[in-house]
Order: C-alpha cells, then structure tokens, then sequence
C-alpha cells in the first residue's frame, strides 16, 4: 500500500463514524485551545518583559552596588573614617551602605570599564515650553536610570550621554500639555525646567527635546542626560556634605565585533567589582527573576491544559478501539490479501493523528481567533496604561508546536488501538461476527 | 479449453503431511492430523466435508493464511510455510483470489473501490487501479454499478463484485469458501457458472470449501475431509 495512499485512507476512515470522531475532536480542541491561550500568554508577558528590559537597558552597563556585607567576624564592625558611608533611610536599589569616590575611581581603573556615573537622584519641579507662562508649568518627574538605558521611543533619538547639552525625553503624554501638535514636531524644541537649588532658591534650565518615549512600566518619567544631571545634582548638593551614591552605572567597553559587549565581558568586570566588594549586575540579572515567575504560572496554567488533553487521549484510545472492532473483518481481508501487519498499524496510528491534527488545528484557530479579539478588547480598556503589551501573543512557531505536540499525543494514544489491529489473525478476523 | 500444465511442472499447490493443532493439555485439538494433497494448475478441486472436519483449516493452510504446526506447503515447488511474512503477504496478493461466504464488501465504499482493494493492497498507482477495475466489472457486466455503494446491491450481484475483487490481480488460484451459501439456488448456479467459466476459459485453479454436493459435483475432483484425514479422493 501507498503512503499515499495509506494518508487518503486513514482520513477518509476517520470520517467514517462522523458523530464519533466530532465528539473526539472536540474533546482535543478543548485541550488545543487552552494550550494555546496560555502560551500565546506567557509569550505576551514575556514578550512585554523583554521589550521593557530592552527599554532600560543597552546591554552594555553594569548596575553597580556595594556588595552585601560577608563580614563573619562576631561583633560590631571597627570605625573606619575612610570608609564608606551608610545610607540614612533604605533603598531598593542599593544595600544600606553607600558608595563613594573611591569606589567610583576603583571601577574606572578596571579593565573593560568605559565610563562610571553615579546615579544621582535629582527633583525637578516643573516643565514648560521655553519662555512659557507661571501657568503653563506642569508637575515632571525624572526617570534616575535614564542614564542607563534607551527609551521606547515614539519619534526621535536616544539622549547622548556624552554631550555637553542638557538634553530631555519627553513622555508621549505631555506632548499636548507643552503644545506640541505631534511627537515629530517636538524634536529639536527646547523646553524649560524648574528646580530649587540647594539654597532654596528656584531655578530654571533649558533643554533639548531629543526624543519622546512611550510611557514604560519599568521606566516611568522624563529621561534626562548626564549633563543635565550633572548640573542639577550640582546645584541640589548640600554644600560640604561628602560625595555618596546609593548605585553607580559602569559602562562597559566590549571585546567583541564592532564593540559589541560580550557575557565574557561582562563576567570579567563582574569579577573585577567582586574582589573589590562591589556587585555588579545587568539589567537583565534584575529582571530575570519576573520572568522566572511569570514562567512559573504559565507553566501551571499549562499544565491544566495538558490535564484535558490526557483526559482527551484517553478519548481517541476509546474511539480507535470501538473503529479497530467495528472494521474487524474489512482489517482480516486486507490481511488476507497480502496487507503487512506495518500497513495496517500505520493505517490506524494515522487515523489517530488526524483526529490529532484536526483537534489541535481547530483548537488552535478558535484560540486565535477569540484570544486576538479579547487581547484586543483588553488592550483598548482595562490594560490602556500598558501600551506596547499585547496579554495574548500568537508566536507562529508556538502555534504550530502545540499542534505538534497534540499530534504526538494523538499517535500515542493511537498505538494501543493499532497495534490491536494489526496483530488481528486474519482468520479469526473473517470468522468474526 | 483448459490450459493443461506443462509435463514434469509441479503442482500449482503442494500439501505435504500437514497438522494443525490449536490449544494444548487438555484443551488440545488436533484439526488436520496429516493431510497430504496435491493440486493441479488449472483443475478445480472441491474440499468437502461437514462441518468441524477440518476442511476450512485445510484450505486457510493452503492459501497461506495460516502456518501448520507439522508438514508443508508448497507454491510452484518452492516452500512457502516456512518463508518470511513478507514473502508470503506478496504471493497471497499476487498469485491467490478469495471468495468468501460472507461478502466481506466495505458497505459504504463503492464498488470499483471494493473491487481495487487487492490493487490498493498492493500499491498500485491509483489511475491503474481504476483502470484495471473498470475492466474487470465490463467483464463481469457490472460496470455500471462501479460508483454504486457496495450496500446497495443484491446478493448475487454483491458475489459478482466479490469475483471481480478475487479477479483483479490476476491470480492462479480462487479459494472459494462456500461461495454460493449465501444465495438462492438460482443465484448460486449463476454464480457457480461464472466460476467454472473462468477456471475453463483464463485456466485459473478453483479450490472450492462447500458442503453442497452439486457444486462439489461440478468440480475436475473432489476430496473429502473427516476428522482432520482425507477420507477420499487424495488423488497422489
């Protein structure tokens, strides 16, 4: 027999008992189509993640901390004048001991570092279109990782850390509030912002617009460059109080093609900060951890997803049996004419993944069909503060695996049933009644 | 005009001292206790004997449907109870026919499909098959009734369908399984003549399982079977 035609015949015989197989199909398509919603969600999430991850982070910058004290000597630790500070109120950030001078020369003395800035927290008061009115001055805050990363930008280009100019991202949503018609008609303008200095007294700069940014779950607020920050945090220093940072942003300079960093790269510098009692982590060592967790409750909603198609399998083992019975005799004479014992287990098995691949295929629409909608519907409402999240993310490749996989589980639950069939005697088989 | 066998050939089919014996202790039962049998290319043989005898197992061994415990067959003087399964598969697809008493059609199928089965079997490309198909039921004035369902025909024209379908890869031997017990006499006959007509006129060997003593009557030679022995007729 053909494979050919053994495929033609396999699905025309899974049509044979038409009732039968529907309810077997629908049993798969249950299963199909809550695989694929929770992996078209993790795909989302992750995808969301990732996106966010990419926002703040350019790959090549190390977040740079004290190291958290390994200290196992019994009692309090000796006064050291020289040494480094220790916060007045906690951080997320950073530990409670603050960075200082000389760790920052230290940093900048190691190989394959670039450039170390502090990351220094700055207030600014107000914005405003350049030269506007007291009552065109809008409240802004500003992102302090900024200097780290890239924005999601909307029209424009990243800030030049290295430029002398006080450069700004702007938000997406103060566009309007500034007067600018359009994103692209914001570039290159200049805007106003206010700040009380360190006397109390207030202040105003200018800066460039040079790009605007979607607004960020992970990075929220203006972003401003080193050299505006630099002013600013100049002026808001308290006079005589020594220089400490809660966390120090290394740049790395990269070994690989065009300067690209590596994670060798990355790992050496890491090194280096460990033996002087600093970490250093990636953005992506900071975020990895959400997408641990968001694996973990994708995984679980998986798995009720694979418990149908189990309960699902056990369907097509019924349904193949109540077949490989009911085609008894037609299987005996297709024996008796010369039939191998393998043409008649790859007839079966096969009957089985087309029921497999009919369930999974429909499933698989249905979800996608439904879940763009819902995404759709959830991204217009209750999810509009997250733009650039799509909850329900349909991969192609993910689509087709489940299907696959569906198919496999198929052909498995179709083994029992096939090789019944193909050890049948052909004599018994014509005798049956 | 019966294509009569080249002097010195070997029979078509050759059965040395078979035994077959299904169960054992207690349970054991010995269906063929050393049945030796040679059969002619060309003739018609009628295996006879009643029911439980051990005719049917005769001609499941005969026709490679089933291995004996003790003895052999050959096929053309080459062994075929010991040859690999694949080996046997392909001669019962190429060289045997099968006329069963119960139709064994697929009913939802139609009738050119039921009649290719053995092409399908086989591999034949699927434009053969239906070429190849339609000749046959012309030939058997059933090719009008190709694209019928096999389910809606009478009972003689089912056993006609079931000719075509042992017809269609030509083969040297038709094993009938009482192939008219289904049918009423009129019918039956018919069907009787459109067997010997094709083992007269293409010279196919016809072995013929039947307790019916006229179609018995029919055949070139009849043996009869009792209690797992050739009683009569062993003709060697």
């Amino acid at each position: 027999m053909r494979t050919a035609d053994v495929i033609t015949n396999a699905t025309r015989n899974a049509f044979r008992s038409k009732l039968r197989t529907t309810l077997t199909v629908l049993s798969l398509f249950v299963g199909a189509f809550t695989l694929t919603l929770t992996t078209a969600l993790g795909a989302g999430v992750n995808d969301y993640v990732t996106k966010q991850v990419a926002t703040i982070s350019t790959g090549d910058v190390l977040i740079v901390t004290p190291a958290a004290s390994t200290d196992t000597t019994e009692g309090p630790d000796a006064y050291d004048p020289d040494g480094r500070q220790q916060s007045a109120q906690a951080n997320p950030l950073g530990a409670g001991t603050l960075l200082n001078d000389d760790d920052l020369d230290a940093m900048r003395d190691m190989d394959g570092v670039d450039r170390v800035e502090p990351v220094r927290q700055i207030a600014v008061d107000w914005v405003a279109p350049s030269g506007g009115a007291d009552d065109e001055r809008y409240e802004l805050d500003v992102n302090p990782t900024s200097s780290i990363g890239r924005s999601d930008l909307v029209a424009g280009d990243q800030l030049d850390q290295e430029a002398d100019e006080a450069q700004i991202v702007l938000p997406e949503d103060y566009l309007d509030a500034l007067g600018f018609a359009d994103a692209e008609s914001a570039i290159g303008e200049k805007v106003e912002l206010g700040y009380t200095d360190a006397a109390q007294a207030d202040q105003a700069i200018e800066a460039e617009v040079v790009g605007v940014a979607r607004t960020s779950l992970l990075a929220a607020g203006a972003g401003v460059n080193q050299s505006l920050t630099d002013t600013i945090a100049e002026a808001q220093a308290i006079p005589g109080q020594p220089d400490a940072y809660v966390v120090a942003v290394a740049t790395l300079a990269g070994t690989g093609d065009d300067g690209a960093v590596t994670a060798s790269d990355v790992d050496d510098v890491k090194a280096q900060l460990a033996d002087a009692d600093l970490a250093g982590q990636t953005v992506e060592d900071q975020l990895g951890v959400i997408q641990t967790v968001i694996n973990g409750i994708i995984g679980v909603l998986s798995a009720f997803s694979v418990i149908a198609l189990l309960a699902a399998s056990f369907g097509i083992v019924n349904t193949l049996l109540m077949s490989v019975q009911e085609r008894t005799r037609e299987i005996g004479l297709m024996k008796a004419m010369g039939m191998s014992n393998g043409k008649v287990f790859s007839l079966f098995s096969l009957e089985a993944v087309v029921i497999g691949f009919l369930g999974s295929a429909i499933g698989a629409l249905a979800a996608i069909g439904l879940g763009s909608a819902i995404s759709t519907a959830l991204s217009a409402g209750p999810l509009a503060d997250l733009p650039g999240l799509t909850i329900l993310l349909f991969d192609p490749v993910n689509v087709v695996v489940v299907i696959l996989v569906i198919m496999l589980v198929a052909f498995l639950s179709g083994v029992l049933p096939a090789r019944r069939a193909a050890r049948q005697d052909p004599i018994d088989s014509l005798r049956y009644e | 005009m019966t294509t009569s066998p080249a002097p010195g050939a070997p029979p078509v089919l050759s059965a040395q001292a078979l035994t077959k014996t299904y169960g054992s202790g207690q349970s054991r039962f010995e269906a063929l206790r050393g049945v030796s049998l040679d059969v002619r290319r060309g003739e018609s043989l009628a295996i006879v004997g009643k029911s439980g005898s051990g005719k049917s197992t005769l001609m499941h061994l005969l026709a490679l449907l089933d291995r004996p415990t003790a003895g052999a067959v050959e096929i053309d003087g080459e062994d075929a109870a010991s040859a690999p399964v694949k080996r046997i598969n392909r001669l019962r697809n190429e060289r045997f026919g099968f006329v069963f008493q119960q139709f064994f059609l697929t009913a939802q199928q139609s009738v050119l499909e039921n009649v290719t089965l053995p092409l399908l079997v086989a591999g034949v490309a699927p434009r053969e098959r239906t070429h190849r198909g339609m000749a046959v039921l012309e030939s058997l004035g059933l090719a009008d009734k190709a694209k019928n369902k096999a389910n809606d025909l009478s009972g003689g024209q089912k056993q006609r369908v079931v000719i075509a379908r042992a017809l269609i890869n030509e083969p040297d031997v038709i094993f009938a399984d009482e192939p008219t017990g289904n049918l009423d006499t009129a019918t039956g006959g018919q069907v009787e003549d459109l067997l010997f007509g094709l083992q007269r006129e293409r010279g196919i060997t016809l072995v013929v399982v039947t307790h019916d003593d006229d179609l018995a009557a029919r055949c070139d030679r009849r043996v009869t079977i009792a209690d797992g022995l050739i009683v009569e007729g062993a003709g060697r």
